[in-house]
Order: C-alpha cells, then structure tokens, then sequence
C-alpha cells in the first residue's frame, strides 16, 4: 500500500458567489505522477492554488505528510511550483534563477554552485549557467523552471499546464522528460492540464475535474474504458452516445430500448439500475467495426445506418455514419489500417451495419 | 527638406547661444573671434558659482523626496485597492496640468501664511524651493514607476514566495531589480525639472537662495555678455548629459519589453 503524502478533506473554496471548487476530498501518494484535468473553469488551477498555498480554502483541510497546512505561508510549505508562464526572473540568469531557493534560505554558495551544476545537468542544460531568461528558447525556459523549483528537493511538485506553451514536437520530448525525472526523483507530481493526451501520457492517476468538483479518479486506462459518467466518458477521448430505457434485466445482462424507433441493446455488467429508466449508452469510436449483417454475433449489439463522411488519419479513417433512429443521429466510428488494403472498405454512401460487443457497452445515468 | 526645416526651427537659436559663449566681446551682438574667457570668467563668478550650488542641492534634494514619495505612491496605486482609488489617481496627477505660475503663486501665498522661516542657514534655506521642486516633480515618478510595475509579472511575486523567499526578499531580489530602470528614469527626470525650473522657483527665491535659472535671468537684465551664453551653455550641457542617459536607459528597458 502506498503512503499517503496529501490529503485534502472537504476543500472548498468561493470567490464572492462562484464556487471555484467544492467539498474537494483526494488523497495522493508518495511517489506518484498524479494529474488533475477539466475544462477551462473547472475549478483545477484554484485547487492547484490552494495546494501551493497562494490561495486559503473558506473551508476544509490541507495535510501534508499529516501535517496540517492551515497557517503554513507558501513559502515554508514542502510544496514547489511551475508556473505556467515559467515566472522566471528576467534579470537573474540560468544559474541565479535556480540557485535563487537555495540562496534565499542561505545556503552556502560553494553548496549552492554543487547543487545547482548537478540540477543543470540533470535537466539537460549544463552550459547554458550565464544565459538570461530572454536568450533561451521555450524548451529550455521550461528545464529552468523545472530545475529552480526541484532543487528546493520538494516532497510534492505542482505543475501548471507546463507544457502548453511549447510546440508540439517540444511537448513530446518534454513529456519524455517529465516522466523520467519524476520516475529518477521518485518526487510526487500533480500536473494541472486542460489536455487529456496529456495526462493519459503521462499520470499514473488522473482526477478528472468538472464545474467544481471531482468527476473521477482512476488510472488512464481504468478512466478511458470505464468512466464513471457521461460528464468523464465525453471528455476523455471521444464517444457516441445512445439515449435509451432500460426494459429487461437478466443477471449481469441489461436490455436496453430507444424510445421509438425501439432498437434493442445489450450490455453487460453490474449495475444498480431500475426498469424504465432513461440512460445512456456510450460506445467508443474505435470499440465499433462493420459487418455483413447476417455474421453478426448474437452477443453483439448493432445499428444501420449509411456513410455520410470518412476523415483520414493515416493510421485509422473516422467513419461518420448516419443512423435513423428515433432521431436521426451520427455515430462515430474509428477503423485501424492494419494492412494497407484496409483502407476506404467503404465509401460515402455505402449502407452499413455496425457492430459492437456488449461487453464494450458504458452505462450512463441522465 | 521638413526634416531640415524642424531641426533649424528647433535648434538655431541653442546653437548660436552655444557659439557665442566663446564670442570675445562685451556686447555680444557681432561675432569678435573665438574665446574661452567668458567661461573662465563665470567659473570666477562667486555669485554663479553659489547659484549653481544651490540649483544641484536642490535637485539632488528634490530627487531624493520626489523618489521616495513617488515610488511609495506607486506601489500604494499598483498594490491596494481602495474607495476613490481613481479620483486619488487623478489628484496625484494635477500637479503636471496646472500652470506653473498659478502654482508659484499658491506656494507664495502658502509659505507667507504658514510664517515659514526666510532666515534659515544653509542648505535649510534651500527647503521652500525644494519643497516647491518635489510637488511637481514627484507625481512623474508616481507616473513612471507606475506604469513599469504594471508591466510586472505577478507570477514572479508568487515564484519567489513558493520558493521559500520573504517579503522583504522578494523586494530586494525581484522588485526592485524590475523597478530600477524606472528609478533610474525617473530620478534623472525629476533632477533635471529641478534644475531648469524658473517660473515656480522664481517665486520662492531670495537674495540668498537663487538658482542658476534665475542667476542667468538677473545677469540678463544687465546686459547679455557672453558670460551669460557661457552660463547658459554649461546648464544645457548638464541637462543634456542627463536627459540622454534617461533615453538610453528607456530604449534598453522597450528592448526588453519587446521581447517579454
């Protein structure tokens, strides 16, 4: 079992009327690459704020290592921060820049110039100590202000969306980069990110943020495949969405109709659900393949419809498929090109009949 | 052809000031060959020597005042918010847009009905002047300071202090290092108002507190010998020094605006 290194218990924390967070409880562990996303708005850079301590939460607590944050001032807490905008000094160059935490708690400076040589040469910037801020590039603005806040050796670095100011072949290598020193430094992380591929990449957990509050906390894959509701389901990759009524359930088998045009669905699974009541069905694009109608497995749930729009991607094709149900709607259906000559088996107009298994099936409550 | 026209427009008239400080002759109305008696006579004028002792006191005074008083103002304007925080804004300001004769005037009037004392000893003496000199002077600090702390980045605030740094470090480290070009700035301004000001000082002057500005007015009414070019020149040397160290420095702080 892994220790405990932050608690929050009921954070909650208002500007006037806006509630920017609320009732927030979330335990992370020492060591883990933790990573909280939302929407813009969704109240996660407040939840980093309060961690930091730039912000007091109107109620709750904070306890690092069992320690409780209340009166602790930002700059005594065992928390450091990168910032969005990498707040470096401008007129201190590379080398000040990340000895300023050590200097400021008067450190000697023969230590202060070990601890910083070997901090340069692990984030890959030794050479570089005279440089002022202006003459480096994104990337490496972006090692200095790792390397300032870690080498105050923090128990829990905080990271602001660190990479959105980077190009998308930088984003790659950095991404890279912050899972190995997080992985060498064994330091916990909690990246704040608006971007999923982001996260998904790179978190070991993911607290998934909306409107406030926490959606969901799992790990990538556990989010992707079983997202606790629709709110998480849409936001991480990207799915269709069925609206239909439960009619029949059968042990762990669920039967599912839409209201008028009466497709039937199966889907697998336990879930506390009542007859009649309105849900809705998630499949993701790529859990859907196509099939001759009369080979299609009895366990498996299917819908025609006719190609109404193919995008390439190169290594899969989006089929958007127009199905006339009770409403005529567009599913979404993402085809891998294992072979080459798997591409365009259809083309816009084609009838086809898609196919999914019940098992790939997500439940939602309205 | 416009460009030529403004600069002769412009300048003409500094330039012959300047040629006929070295003019060797009393009347200095025709060119009489080339001299530097004129200058070695002012620096020989105890008078003007005194009168520029004074102007530099003052202005060095004045500096100081209107640097603090402006510099204070300025953060109070960027960092606390508070009831009236526009009308206090605009007050600061009026200082620059009222005629200076109007404010020489209201000091004079001021200074009678408070019985502030004439008969103080040196550089005591030179208070109501610099007192004077730092009402107009401070609120172009205010101005300039104000305006560079709006181009502060607050994350860097927040940097430091999530570093472990103190108030008082974060000042002297982080702050102060972003003001310094304005102080520069705006210490050289407000040295250079001070030591060209004649209407507001000409007001508050005695026989023993005059300034260069006035010294050279009075040596006018006598007649203009080239001492007075001389005068005038060694003035307009000083203030260009001066207003060109402030343009350089601005230049250096756009550069780094530009790339920020």
């Amino acid at each position: 079992m892994n220790r405990s290194i932050l608690q929050l218990k009921g954070i909650s924390k208002n500007y006037g009327t806006l509630e920017a967070i609320k009732e927030i409880d979330l335990n992370i562990f020492e060591g883990e690459f933790f990573s909280i996303i939302g929407p813009s708005g969704c109240g996660k850079t407040t939840l980093l704020r309060v961690l930091a301590g730039f912000e007091m939460p109107d109620s709750g607590s904070l306890y690092i290592e069992n320690i409780n944050m209340q009166n602790v001032p930002p700059n005594k807490r065992p928390i450091n921060m990168v910032f969005q905008s990498y707040a470096l000094f401008p007129h201190m160059n590379v080398l000040d820049n990340v000895a300023f935490g050590l200097r400021v708690d008067g450190v000697a400076i023969g230590e202060q110039t070990q601890l910083v040589k070997s901090m340069l040469s692990l984030v890959k910037l030794s050479g570089l100590e005279n440089r002022l801020p202006h003459q480096l590039s994104g990337g490496q603005l972006q090692r200095v202000a790792l390397a300032r806040a870690l080498i105050k050796k923090p128990r829990v670095l905080l990271l602001d969306e660190p990479l959105s100011a980077l190009d998308a072949k930088l984003r790659n290598e950095m991404r890279q980069e912050l899972i190995r020193l997080q992985k060498s430094l064994g330091i916990t992380f909690i990246l704040v990110t608006h971007d999923q591929q982001e996260a998904l990449s790179m978190a070991d957990r993911i607290a998934v943020m909306n409107d406030g509050t926490i959606q969901q906390v799992a790990s990538p894959s556990y989010l992707y495949e079983f997202p606790s509701n629709k709110f998480v389901a849409d936001f991480i990759g990207s799915i269709n969405f069925i609206e239909c009524q439960l009619s029949e359930i059968d042990g762990d088998i669920f039967k599912f109709i839409t209201r008028i045009s009466k497709d039937a669905f199966t889907v697998e699974g336990n879930k506390s659900l009542r007859i009649g009541q309105d849900c809705w069905l998630g499949i993701r694009p790529e859990k859907i393949s196509f099939k001759d109608s009369d080979v299609v497995n009895p366990h498996h749930n299917k819908l025609s419809g006719v190609v109404t729009n193919i995008t390439y991607f190169g290594q899969a094709s989006m089929y958007h498929v127009e199905v006339i149900g009770e409403k005529t709607a567009t599913i979404n259906v993402m085809e891998n090109h294992s072979q080459r000559s798997s591409y365009a088996t259809n083309k816009v107009g084609d009838s086809v009949v898609l196919c999914w298994s019940t098992e790939s099936t997500s439940v939602f409550t309205s | 052809m416009i460009l030529c026209c403004t600069i002769v427009f412009l300048y003409a008239p500094i330039i012959v000031l300047v040629i006929f400080s070295f003019n060797d002759s009393r009347r200095n109305v025709t060119w009489h060959g080339f001299t530097f008696k004129y200058y070695e006579k002012a620096i020989h004028n105890n008078n003007l020597i005194e009168a520029f002792l004074n102007s530099l006191s003052i202005a060095f005074f004045n500096t100081v005042f209107s640097l603090i008083l402006g510099t204070l103002t300025a953060l109070l304007l960027w960092r606390f918010r508070f009831s009236y925080k526009s009308v206090y804004e605009g007050i600061i300001l009026v200082p620059i847009i009222i005629p200076e004769i109007c404010i020489g005037i209201a000091l004079l009037v001021f200074f009678n009905l408070c019985g502030w004392p004439n008969d103080l000893p040196w550089p005591l003496n030179l208070s109501k002047i610099t007192c004077a000199h730092i009402l107009f002077s401070f609120p172009f600090v205010a101005v300039i300071i104000r305006a560079r702390l709006a181009k502060f980045n607050l994350d860097q605030e927040e940097a430091a202090l999530d570093l472990g740094a103190n108030h008082k470090q974060i000042f002297k480290n982080v702050l102060f290092p972003h003001l310094k070009p304005a102080l520069i700035v705006s210490s050289l301004l407000a040295f250079t108002l001070s030591l060209d000001d004649f209407v507001i000082t000409f007001f508050m002057s005695g026989p023993e507190t005059t300034t260069v500005p006035i010294k050279i007015y009075s040596m006018v009414r006598f007649s203009v010998t080239p001492e007075v070019n001389a005068a005038s020149t060694i003035l307009l040397l000083i203030t260009i020094v001066l207003a060109a160290i402030a343009i350089w420095i601005q230049r250096g702080w756009a550069k780094e605006v530009e790339k920020s």
